[in-house]
């Protein structure tokens, strides 16, 4: 069944088409890969799904509810996650804090139960800081919870984004280059991190130009150019697809893609 | 318990100073006004410091709470902590009333929207004088009572003012330590991400607003109170001004920061009176100083300033790493 069902999307800036008529769906328990060169649209697409952008056309239905028109923690709360291209880390805050505000769908308590410190607090409390912990721990960052966010380097910092996203148990997380500006080591870490969130049971989107990455952790890759899709597919199908080659590296080249 | 260790020693400290200093000019007067401005910054703290949101306009709730408490108790009698809960509920209505249009608003245009706020609200105090008195005030407002404990000496007001100070400081700091404080940190740190976690932008912003505002409004009643008299002057654009400089100078985002802020500030002019002509100049140039040596506010500054001294005193040695 498919979890994500994307129908006639289109999103204009100006005159200009972002995303045009693009239609997919996303089935349940995969990591699907959205590829393609700069200013293809993938961003663009990101943010319609988390209702960051309102699409001109078409309908996004997660689990059979329309997505279009909900404001983004409404469809937070749906089951969707995200991280971000260029980080968006609660710099004033600590580790544990960022990833507890992840838990904040998962926690109830209103301003004046938590100002009054009541003991039905101090539960959930307890109980959002294990489930922080467990998603720290489950990203390698268990160790440096209590440390400034500010106090990161680069891959800690897109680590604990992740972290954040995992901590609201979302059934869908969209990856927004999540190996951008990482080494080498780095990525193979991302690599595998990947593929232990989609073998916890999280189905994945992932934006990526690091078509190594991509490769090696998805099952499906749609390849967008100009705002439409140009083709999808298995890794090697996509690989080995001529227009895909044409639009990455021109007319004529006919070399491997890596 | 470690969480809140700043807190009970200084509770305990509150309570002690008049002990040990009775009659003091300071502590039991100053103190008082210390107390007030401590509600109203801790407050006005949680929207600036920890949501990023500014307010030029807070001097407006501290100035409904007091006129509801005076108009309600001298012109119809009522029981003032009825007056008290009335100007609460009022606060309440109005806060939210004008929050959610005006914290659609960010930086400038936010700083803008409250200023007008608070212009409209002390230009309705100056001119509906058949209730307010208008610029001269009103007189005659009744002191408090608890179960015919009539608070009416400068100690007594020590007391019941501190206490309550003392419990706005703990609500804040449970506040930040729990759910909704970290939605109004997050919407600090990046709002956008904050949605996408599931946090209500608005709703956060407009919570924290009327937290902010209810706590003016409790300082504004217990004010009217204890000076027995009222008059716009004391809830005018610098009044504001000054509530946004506590905080800012204490430290942003540090509920002790806002405590500091209003200790100092309200101390400061007092212990500057000897310069007489050049007070506010020194006053100025003191803030200056502050600003630009301890941008963290006067809180951190401090604390870093007392423990480097602290090492150097202590070792010949190597310094030591300072620790968090």
């Amino acid at each position: 069944m498919a979890l994500l069902r994307v129908a006639g999307l289109e999103k204009y800036f100006g005159g200009i088409a972002a995303i045009s008529d693009l239609s997919f769906e996303v089935p349940e328990g995969i990591v699907h890969a959205v590829i393609g060169p700069n200013g293809a649209g993938k961003t663009t697409l990101f943010n319609m799904l988390c209702g960051f952008y309102s699409p001109n056309e078409g309908s996004i239905r997660f689990r059979e509810r329309e997505l279009v028109g909900m404001a983004p923690h409404r469809i937070a709360a749906c089951g969707i996650s995200r991280t971000f291209q260029n980080l968006q880390v609660f710099l004033n805050m600590t580790v544990l804090d960022n990833v507890m505000v992840g838990c904040h769908l998962r926690s109830r308590a209103g301003m004046v139960q938590a100002a009054l410190r009541l003991p039905s607090v101090m539960r959930e409390e307890r109980q959002v800081k294990q489930w922080a912990l467990e998603a720290l721990e489950f990203c390698g960052l268990d160790a440096l919870a209590e440390r400034e966010a500010a106090s990161l380097p680069y891959g800690g910092l897109k680590r604990l984004e992740i972290a954040r996203s995992l901590a609201a148990k979302p059934a869908f997380l969209l990856l927004d280059e999540p190996a951008a500006g990482l080494n080498e080591t780095e990525t193979l870490e991302m690599r595998d991190l990947i593929r232990r969130i989609s073998e916890s049971g999280t189905t994945v989107l992932l934006v990526e130009h690091n078509m190594g990455l991509v490769m090696q952790v998805s099952d499906h890759v749609m390849v967008l150019n100009y705002g439409s899709l140009l083709a999808e597919g298995t890794p090697q199908q996509v690989q080995t697809d001529s227009k895909v080659i044409e639009a990455y590296l021109g007319e004529g080249v006919c070399n491997e893609v890596a | 318990m470690r969480r809140l260790g700043g807190f009970y020693l200084l509770a305990v400290l509150v309570y002690l100073l008049p002990v040990v200093f009775p009659d003091n000019y300071y502590v039991t007067v100053v103190g008082v006004i210390i107390g007030l401005h401590v509600i109203l910054a801790v407050g006005l703290n949680l929207l600036m410091g920890y949501c990023g949101q500014i307010s030029l306009g807070h001097a407006a709730f501290f100035g409904i709470g007091a006129y509801s408490s005076a108009i309600l108790t001298v012109h119809y009698e009522w029981n003032p902590w009825l007056a008290m809960l009335a100007g609460i509920v009022a606060v309440f209505v109005i806060a939210n009333l004008i929050a959610r249009p005006i914290l659609r608003l960010r930086g400038h245009y936010l700083a803008m929207a409250t200023l007008g706020f608070g212009i409209i609200v002390h230009i309705v105090m100056v001119q509906t004088d058949t209730w307010t008195g208008g610029p001269d005030g009103m007189g005659g407002i009744p002191p408090l009572s608890i179960f015919g404990w009539v608070v009416d000496t400068d100690l007594r007001w020590y007391i019941v003012v501190s206490t309550v100070a003392l419990l706005v400081i703990w609500a804040s700091l449970n506040l930040i330590a729990s759910r909704p404080g970290r939605a109004l940190r997050a919407v600090h740190g990046s709002e956008f991400a904050a949605n996408m976690t599931g946090v209500d932008p608005a709703r956060t912003k407009v919570n924290v607003f009327v937290f902010a505002a209810l706590c003016g409004s409790l300082a504004g009643s217990l004010f009217a109170h204890q000076q027995a008299f009222v008059s716009p002057e004391s809830f005018n654009f610098f009044f504001s001004i000054e509530l946004v400089t506590m905080v800012v100078l204490g430290g942003m985002a540090s509920t002790y920061g806002a405590v500091f802020g209003a200790g100092v500030l309200t101390v400061l002019p007092e212990m500057l009176v000897v310069f007489e002509d050049f007070e506010v100049l020194i006053y100025g140039a003191i803030l200056m100083g502050v600003m630009i040596f301890m941008p963290q506010g006067l809180f951190v500054g401090v604390a870093r300033g007392l423990r480097s001294l602290l090492n150097r005193w202590r070792d010949a040695g190597p310094p030591v790493p300072e620790s968090r």
